[in-house]
């Protein structure tokens, strides 16, 4: 029964995958080497480039393009649900945890810690993401072809209307990919 | 029956517009989930953040059953994960059935030139918006910088700075129960 097997190929994914998104990659690998006919190595960067292309998170939708390559719309619902159920399962016994001890002084001693981590932690994400976007790395020695402009001047304006105005991260993101599309066309 | 649908359509919102997974999702989440429904403060945001880098799952998951949950109960948690799921699963069976070479589109890509430097932007005000409720005192803002640095210069683990950074939370705040 294919859609059981891959259920349980994407809990143990979902399982061991610990902090998300491409921490599935090697798990896929894996896959692709005990299960031949359900994708193949080859394959997994077109779903790589996919991932991160469409929105969504991207553990889901490797799982879901995955599920897809083998078993067609079930099989993709067998594997997103499969990768899902360890967090969900996980999650219902820490929020339970978490209501007993809400209180526990040692506990908020512990998230004190924890979320100027979690700051430091998106902050760096953070510049990971701009070196991938606003940067054209290898570095080639011309400090000018370091930039991508088009990016940095997306990055820059963007930011300074978020400060100023409150309205939906949605309208930004429809924005900069119609900016995006312009200066792509553009004979410049 | 109504506050399970605006869970649901809320996390369908959240999956729909998130570009580069779990960390690009923040500043949905803080639109979504404290600022327009008030289901969840920025400092309860990043406690969840710490528990989904330490145990099993994809960060947006772990999120979406927490904040569910903690509306609705079980079948809150149920129904917000189905929705930050749902369009990942629509799109990708879509893309996988009809465009095989959708990422090599040229507007595809000149598109997410656009939305990447967005999505920079965005994670900058979030993180400002977050340091501003997370680091309260020196020895917060000291644990804030060494991860940073650690994270960037050394690829040091998420796991293992958050669960260092539990620590020293308890050592620092640990003295003063003594007292």
């Amino acid at each position: 029964m294919i859609f059981l097997k891959l259920f349980y190929e994407f809990f143990k994914t979902g399982m061991f995958a610990v902090g998300g998104g491409l921490a599935t990659l090697p798990f896929l690998k894996n896959m692709a080497g005990v299960h031949p006919d359900w994708f193949t190595e080859s394959m997994l960067l077109d779903m790589i480039a996919v991932s991160e292309s469409t929105p969504g998170p991207i553990g889901v939708n490797m799982a879901t393009y995955a599920g897809f390559q083998a078993a067609g719309v079930l099989g993709s619902i067998a594997a997103t649900l499969g990768l899902v159920a360890p967090a969900f399962i996980s999650m219902l016994l820490i929020v339970k945890i978490l209501d007993t001890f809400k209180e526990n002084r040692y506990l908020q001693a512990v998230f004190y810690g924890l979320r100027p981590a979690v700051t430091g932690l998106i902050a760096a994400a953070g510049v990971t993401v701009a070196a991938g976007s606003l940067l054209v790395l290898p570095y080639s020695g011309d400090v000018l072809s370091l930039f991508n402009l088009p990016a940095v001047g997306i990055f820059v304006v963007v930011f300074c209307l978020i400060r100023r105005f409150k309205i939906h991260p949605v309208w930004y993101l429809l924005l900069s990919a119609g900016v995006g599309v312009l200066f792509g066309y553009l004979p410049l | 029956m109504k506050e399970l649908m605006n869970l649901f359509f809320s996390f369908v919102k959240i999956g729909a517009f998130t570009f580069g997974g779990g960390y690009a999702m923040l500043p949905m989440f803080q639109k979504e989930l404290v600022e327009k429904h008030g289901w969840t403060t920025e400092e309860e945001l990043l406690d969840y953040y710490a528990i989904a880098q330490c145990t099993p799952g994809v960060i947006a998951v772990n999120t979406a059953t927490l904040v569910g949950y903690k509306q609705k109960g079980f079948v809150g948690g149920l129904v917000a994960t189905l929705g930050v799921v749902f369009p990942s699963f629509v799109i990708i069976s879509l893309i996988a059935a009809i465009l095989n070479n959708f990422a090599d589109l040229p507007v595809v890509k000149f598109a997410f030139i656009g939305i990447r430097a967005c999505v920079c932007a965005l994670i900058l005000d979030s993180v400002i918006k977050l340091g501003k409720k997370a680091i309260a005192d020196g020895p917060a803002l000291g644990i804030a910088l060494v991860v940073f640095l650690l994270a960037v210069l050394f690829d040091v683990s998420p796991i293992i700075l958050v669960v260092a950074a539990g620590l020293v939370g308890l050592l620092v705040q640990g003295r003063k129960f003594t007292k």
